[in-house]
């Protein structure tokens, strides 16, 4: 079956979520990933949302990070302020699942400005849940589409943090999550290397060339030495997402991006 | 006690110029009619606090009520950019507005402290980030006990709370439920609180443990159907996710969003239902 560049980020990305793993979901991309893995692989998957219900099991995708139907079908629905300090920040997520505007080598994130911060070219929304999630998050998958304006060389701002400046960074510093663990691209796979945890193409999805990632990204990009490509998605991950998507259409008007 | 006052009276009553004001509400019970009426009565000045600015603070950043913002997120949620505020942070239109950037998990630990009544909340937050080169509010601390450092944040006691509601009772008790966000937070580190309702009924036979707002922690309810919409209110009625995707082009010129603003807002009282006016939802949450 034929299948888009953004279907097989999409299908790759929720096959990373284990059943019955805990995750600490971002809107959007993220989202998507992990409802597709709910509904095929990890039925047991718990997804927890930042404005607040815990364990919810939404029929269509979100719009937003709180729309009704996320408490209606959550196991429960706490304070906000309740899923930051106590669920985030007490230990109990084994995954965050973000969506980033840039991302640099050793995965960190920026979603604050594109410029300078006082003047900016281009103001993004700013924080939300993410710094923390990427601080405290038992690890961290990153979802985003790989170009050369997301892939870059330098961040315009550090907004959470991935691996830092490379190796021992997170430990230096304190922070006690584990820490990005993959970046799932249209592209492929890339994973922090053992110990420089510098972001290495571990992955690459059927037909794409290593030179059009390495195009497509803003620094000099190390492949593993065996490189795998990442295997279709199956008809049956095919059809769940479109009927998601399909779902989410009609109660939308639009499929969200 | 809440006095149950007409929303005009309240805003006019409770709402300074230069007052520090946080309209709260995480996607679901945004006080959106209480936020048209502080921009109809042309309030000045103020210092905006709210962890997700979404549409209603990109109207009042447009109709330059404010010229600071506290915040989390901003953006139009599952859309794009909140374009009055872009224009406002990097062209300074209509006026220039400051702002002062946290992340979610630092602001609810500001409400907190300035509902507990301390000077200061504190997390594990913002280790690595360049946050704190931006936002010199942000600190450390040393843990006395183990030696980590912590962040810290001053307490967010705002002048005035506003937020909306499904339902209080003719005392001015008040019910919230669903995805209740920071409110609760909000309202009590606040010096003055105003919510906005759906209905008010005469008893409000809330389950034990349910979100209620005592009267004596209230200043003033205010009857205002819909007046979360284009947001929702569960048990009431959903999200129109149509109306946040056609704010994108609405907003996206300044000739349009003033028209759009004068017509729809300047030109009505508050006792309009909005929602009725443009809902494209019917399904009730």
């Amino acid at each position: 079956m034929d299948y888009s560049a953004d279907e097989i980020m999409t299908v790759s990305a929720a096959r990373m979520l284990r059943n019955g793993a805990v995750c600490f979901v971002g809107i959007g991309l993220p989202s998507k990933a992990a409802n597709l893995a709910r509904l095929t692989h990890a039925p047991e998957l718990v997804l927890i949302y930042e404005s607040g219900p815990i364990g919810a099991k939404p029929s269509v995708l979100p719009l937003s990070i709180g729309d009704g139907e996320l408490c209606t079908t959550a196991d429960t629905t706490v304070s906000t302020a309740e899923i930051f300090t106590f669920w985030l920040q007490g230990g109990k997520i084994d995954v965050g699942f973000l969506g980033a505007a840039q991302i640099d080598r050793f995965a960190n994130i920026n979603t604050t400005v594109i410029g300078d911060y006082d003047r900016p070219t281009v103001r993004l929304p700013g924080a939300g849940g993410a710094p923390e999630i990427a601080g405290s998050a038992g690890e961290v998958f990153i979802v985003l589409r790989q170009t050369q304006k997301t892939f870059v060389e330098r961040l315009d701002f550090v907004t959470s943090v991935g691996h830092g400046e490379g190796g021992d960074y997170r430990k230096r510093i304190g922070l006690l999550g584990g820490g990005p663990t993959a970046v799932i691209t249209d592209l492929g796979i890339l994973r922090p290397h053992p110990e420089s945890k510098e972001l290495t193409l571990t992955n690459i999805h059927p037909g794409v060339a290593i030179d059009q990632v390495r195009a497509m990204t803003g620094w000099s990009l190390s492949s593993s030495s065996n490189l795998e490509i990442t295997p279709a998605p199956t008809t049956e991950e095919l059809a769940v997402l479109r009927d998601l998507e399909q779902r989410t259409a009609t109660a939308h008007g639009v499929t969200p991006i | 006690m809440a006095r149950i006052l007409p929303l005009a009276d309240a805003v006019a009553e409770l709402v300074h110029d230069g007052d520090q004001v946080a309209c709260e509400g995480f996607t679901h019970l945004i006080p959106f009619v209480a936020g048209h009426e502080i921009i109809r009565q042309g309030k000045k000045n103020l210092t905006l606090v709210r962890m997700t600015p979404d549409l209603i603070y990109d109207q009042m950043i447009g109709m330059g009520v404010a010229n600071k913002l506290v915040f989390s997120w901003g953006g139009n949620p599952g859309v794009g950019s909140l374009h009055r505020l872009r224009d406002a942070i990097e062209r300074q239109w209509p006026v220039s507005l400051a702002v002062e950037e946290l992340s979610h998990a630092g602001m609810v630990q500001a409400y907190m402290a300035g509902a507990a009544g301390l000077p200061f909340g504190t997390l594990r937050g913002f280790t690595g980030t360049d946050l704190p080169k931006v936002n010199t509010r942000i600190k450390s601390i040393t843990c006395p006990f183990t030696g980590e450092s912590l962040a810290a944040i001053p307490a967010i006691r705002p002048d005035v709370a506003v937020i909306h509601a499904q339902k209080a009772d003719r005392t001015g008790n008040v019910l919230i439920w669903g995805i209740i966000g920071v409110q609760k937070e909000a309202a009590l580190a606040s010096k003055r609180v105003i919510v906005t309702v759906e209905e008010i009924v005469e008893r409000l036979q809330p389950p034990p443990n349910a979100c209620v707002l005592p009267s004596w922690v209230v200043s003033a309810v205010c009857l205002a159907p819909g007046g979360a919409y284009p947001s929702y209110a569960q048990g009431y009625y959903d999200r129109d996710n149509r109306f946040y995707q056609s704010w994108d082009k609405i907003s996206r010129s300044r000739e349009e969003f003033l028209h759009w603003m004068k017509v729809n807002v300047l030109a009505v009282s508050g006792s309009v239902n909005f929602r009725e006016k443009f809902s494209s939802v019917e399904r009730v949450a």
